[in-house]
């Protein structure tokens, strides 16, 4: 394309009015309902249920459809069976039907075009806009070969999406959830047990005496099986210990809560290790027998006393004492939990390897009450040719971080840019299943290199922000829609569930596998897709694996016992932990070897100057990310995020709860939109909060358009973990200003 | 038999999963609800105290809103719950202004609308969606007339409360504290 790079288009578009019109399945609702309560009675039980997983989140939480006899999608209920959920789902996926009845989704495939000198989008047909993505994947395909087009996805679509990718020879393939969440904690886990977190997480919570949360806000993040676990650990008279500078939900269920200064956790954590050394309380048999450079970690945490550590974390060195012992007390049963959401201030590895040596000192890895060893069971691959080895793809892109071990989303975006020591050119990208303007930080970047490519498509079920910088837009049908591959979970014991289509898809929209076989067959790689339905390849799956569709379409899920022995270490184990030394590594000669620190040390992180402060985000139980605002059953929960202010800053401002103020960050980054103040004693003077995922700038999202603040906008600098490339976030600062700043500027 | 409900305000975390499960079961349009959750916090950081929980119609043996009601709209049936028959109801709204607990509004198609705690689900012995939804399984629901009764065992065990006690109005939707 040609034109004025990707100037941003709002969705308003040409042409849309005429699909807009289609017939809105929220009009369900209505007449009578104590009448309509007598017929639902009879109603009800031709409800008609239909077994899937849920995608409004990661966790993929099993469940059913119901649908009664006009076909329309009535409720969403937690499959029994399941591990995830145990038939209890969380309001995402209780209100996953506004997924399917959101009357802003995209309806039909977009192109970008020019009229009249404006950019806009036209409708199109899906031949026309295969034909197009086909004939430009081509092009770049020819004058760089198929590792110049890229892929940034996210979720089930972004499976299909990445098989096309490898099918026609490109592996130049990334997702926010590793360098924007939580691959900082696998790298530190990984250097210290050999093994990833990985998601669930296998944190015994059922189970735990003590649970420590440092920033991980379980409650807020409806990380479902482990919100349901830390009930029952409350049940059970669990102690919990939470460290957040904001006094959040899990927070006040804590016996303990350190309000730590935020960007100094690792000085707790050290003084934490210092007293379990210093005080003998950590679990010497299990050091002893599973661990590797116990002695240079107890002479490097010799100095961080409790008393060095209050200096720098506000926190009294008798707490410190006092919930270390605590720790100590439930040992093995407790867990230092690894968080998720963990890219902060790019020292981040580090903070997930105090994390783990910490868990590593009380024995709790492998311990009931700690950390089970998880399973999972594989599913067979669908036969097919072999991939092609590219020449080079995400791995060559994140070199500089030599500990990476997925794609870096910003290396990537970064590779768009031309620049005469790009060794590996980006040309093309294809944005699937996740809104990048809100989900990758740097919003200079992102438009760098929107503005540099020569062809972008968005795959999407609604109009997110991202899609107006896409050249094509194809319309994704929601996951109540469409077959999608088999979730096999990580847990206790392995299990599996399937997603079958509840209803046809809505207007125009199709499944991403569809979408990838249609243009694997246009570059020629239809090999790949030897199925004319995504439905046999599960058909065919299940059936190795001793099932059938038919006997998963009547159960959902399948649990299967356990066949790697134990899921905890028994008395006297000899067992070698999967770390190059065979030992949980307090010491790490890898890290060392790098040129990093082989112990976490504390260093000082930026403070806010005068009139700023911290800008700290998070997560509502409602919502996940920027993908749910415009839900009409989420929306209907929260429809706004407000700006969480100390009343001692609120004094000083003259802040209001419910006065709208607008934000200007360290780098003069003003928000497009205010949000209203809440003056609340949540939050700490130093800092102020908001829940990620709103202030969407796309009017075609009529729910959500222009409501609260996008905090990404506001994260400008980042600071990256020279170990895996993780950017961290948290080091942004803003200044509260109650004029309006784009007073005389049209948005 | 009286059905109650007892929620655990140390275990429920404010998702609102009972709103939304309320909102899909019972049909109530996008815009209003029969239940909701509050969050009351007290002291001064960091000496502080955070309250969620979820409320809803209190299902109350002296209700003020049957009392008030010109139609006979609303009204108890068995077990104590409160109902109101919508072909009956003429929106005079008496009873929105007489509830302590503001649980009742004015539906779009003109009657007024609440909890029934899920009066068709109890019929065929399943537990009020709210209650059946709850991730953190702070929800119980059942028969205080019954000593046995997860519900009167809770209220025997733990120390609960119940919410505007002053208006006298012996709500039947318990909170352990």
């Amino acid at each position: 394309m040609t034109t004025s790079r990707r100037k941003f288009i709002k969705i308003s578009a040409l042409g849309l009015g005429g699909v807009a019109a289609t017939t809105s399945a929220i009009n369900v609702f209505g007449a009578n309902s104590y009448l309509d309560d007598l017929v639902k009675q009879k109603v009800s039980k031709e409800f008609k249920r239909t077994a899937t997983y849920c995608e409004v989140c990661f966790w993929k939480c099993a469940a059913w459809t119901y649908t009664n006899e006009e076909g329309e999608i009535k409720k969403i209920i937690g499959n029994e069976d399941d591990t995830h959920c145990e038939g209890r789902l969380c309001p995402r996926g209780t209100g996953g039907v506004g997924m399917y009845t959101d009357q802003d989704r995209l309806k039909t495939p977009l192109i970008r075009t020019t009229v009249n000198g404006e950019e806009t989008f036209k409708e199109a047909s899906w031949e026309e806009a295969l034909d197009l993505i086909a004939s430009k994947f081509k092009t770049v395909i020819d004058s760089h070969g198929p590792e110049s087009i890229a892929l940034i996805k996210h979720g089930s679509p972004g499976s299909h999406l990445e098989h096309l990718y490898k099918a026609f020879g490109s592996d130049t393939i990334a997702e926010p959830a590793y360098a924007q969440c939580r691959g900082p904690r696998e790298t530190g886990f990984k250097s210290t047990f050999g093994s990833w977190v990985g998601s669930p997480e296998p944190t015994d919570i059922r189970d735990t005496k003590c649970l420590v949360l440092i920033g991980s806000h379980i409650g807020e993040n409806m990380h479902n099986s482990q919100v349901q676990e830390m009930s029952d650990a409350i049940d059970n008279g669990a102690t919990i210990i939470t460290v957040d500078p904001r006094l959040s939900t899990a927070a006040s269920k804590s016996k303990h809560w350190l309000a730590i200064k935020p960007a100094t956790d690792i000085a707790l954590m050290l003084s934490w290790m210092n007293v379990l050394i210093e005080e003998g309380l950590y679990d010497k048999a299990y050091v002893e027998k599973y661990g590797l450079g116990f002695d240079e970690l107890k002479e490097h945490v010799k100095q961080f006393t409790p008393e060095w550590a209050y200096g720098i974390t506000t926190i009294k060195p008798e707490e410190i004492r006092k919930t270390a012992r605590v720790m100590a007390h439930a040992a093995p049963s407790v867990i230092i939990h690894p968080g998720r959401h963990v890219v902060w201030y790019g020292d981040d590895t580090q903070r997930a390897r105090a994390m783990a040596i910490l868990n590593g000192l009380l024995g709790s890895w492998g311990r009931r009450g700690g950390f089970y060893f998880k399973e999972k069971i594989s599913v067979p691959k669908f036969p097919q040719p072999k991939y092609h080895h590219p020449k080079w793809g995400w791995k060559e892109i994140g070199e500089k971080y030599p500990l990476a071990e997925m794609g870096i989303t910003s290396e990537v975006l970064r590779a768009a840019i031309p620049s005469d020591d790009n060794k590996y050119p980006v040309k093309a990208l294809m944005v699937a299943g996740t809104n990048i303007t809100k989900s990758i930080p740097d919003r200079k970047l992102l438009e760098e290199a929107l503005e540099a490519l020569d062809f972008v498509v968005v795959i999407d079920t609604m109009p997110m922000d991202v899609t107006g910088f896409a050249d094509v837009v194809l319309p994704e049908c929601t996951y109540l829609e469409r077959f999608d591959g088999i979730r096999s979970a990580t847990n206790r014991h392995p299990s599996i569930a399937v997603r079958v289509p509840a209803v046809p898809p809505k207007y125009d929209s199709k499944p991403a596998w569809w979408m990838a076989k249609q243009i694997g067959e246009r570059l020629g790689v239809g090999e790949y897709f030897n199925y004319d339905d995504f439905k046999e390849v599960i058909e065919w799956q299940l059936k190795e694996m001793g099932t059938s569709l038919e006997e998963m379409e009547k159960i959902g899920v399948k649990n299967y016992p356990r066949k790697s022995g134990p899921m905890y270490l028994n008395e006297d184990e000899i067992y070698q932990f999967p770390t190059v030394s065979g030992k949980i590594e307090f010491y790490s000669q890898e890290l060392k070897n790098l040129g990093f620190d082989p112990i976490p040390k504390y260093t000082a992180h930026p403070e806010p100057p005068q009139g700023f402060y911290r800008l700290n985000y998070g997560r509502a139980p409602m919502h996940t990310f920027s993908r749910t605002a415009n839900n009409p059953n989420l929306n209907d929960l929260m429809d706004e995020n407000k700006l969480w202010v100390n009343p001692k800053v609120a004094r000083i401002l003259r802040l209001k709860t419910n006065q709208e103020v607008w934000l200007k960050n360290q780098d003069d980054v003003t928000s497009t939109f205010s949000i209203k103040v809440r003056v609340t004693e949540r939050v700490r003077w130093d800092s102020v909060y908001m829940v990620h995922g709103f202030g969407h700038d796309n009017k075609k999202l009529s729910n959500t358009y222009g409501k609260g603040i996008n905090d990404t906008q506001l994260i400008s600098k980042v600071a990256v973990d020279p170990i895996m490339g993780g950017t961290g976030m948290r080091g942004n600062f803003v200044t509260i200003l109650t004029e309006n700043p784009h007073k005389n500027t049209e948005i | 038999m009286r059905y109650a409900m007892v929620i655990d305000t140390l275990k429920c975390v404010g998702c609102s999963d009972c709103v939304v499960a309320c909102q899909t079961e019972n049909d109530v349009p996008i815009g209003y609800c029969r239940d909701w959750i509050t969050e009351t916090v007290s002291g001064t950081y960091p000496n502080l105290d955070l309250e969620l929980k979820s409320e809803r119609c209190n299902h109350c043996d002296n209700a003020p809103c049957v009392r008030c009601c010109p139609t006979g709209a609303s009204h108890i049936v068995d077990g104590g719950i409160v109902l109101v028959t919508p072909e009956e109801c003429i929106g005079c709204g008496a009873c929105i202004e007489s509830c302590p607990y503001d649980a009742r509004y004015q539906h779009p198609d003109g009657y007024v609308d609440k909890c029934t705690f899920c009066h068709h689900r109890l019929e065929k012995g399943q537990l009020p969606a709210c209650v059946s939804v709850c991730p953190t399984k702070c929800m119980y629901f059942g028969d205080l007339d019954n000593p046995n009764s997860e519900v009167s065992q809770l209220l025997k065990n733990r120390k609960y409360k119940t919410l505007a006690p002053e208006a006298g109005t012996d709500p039947h939707v318990f909170y352990l504290t």
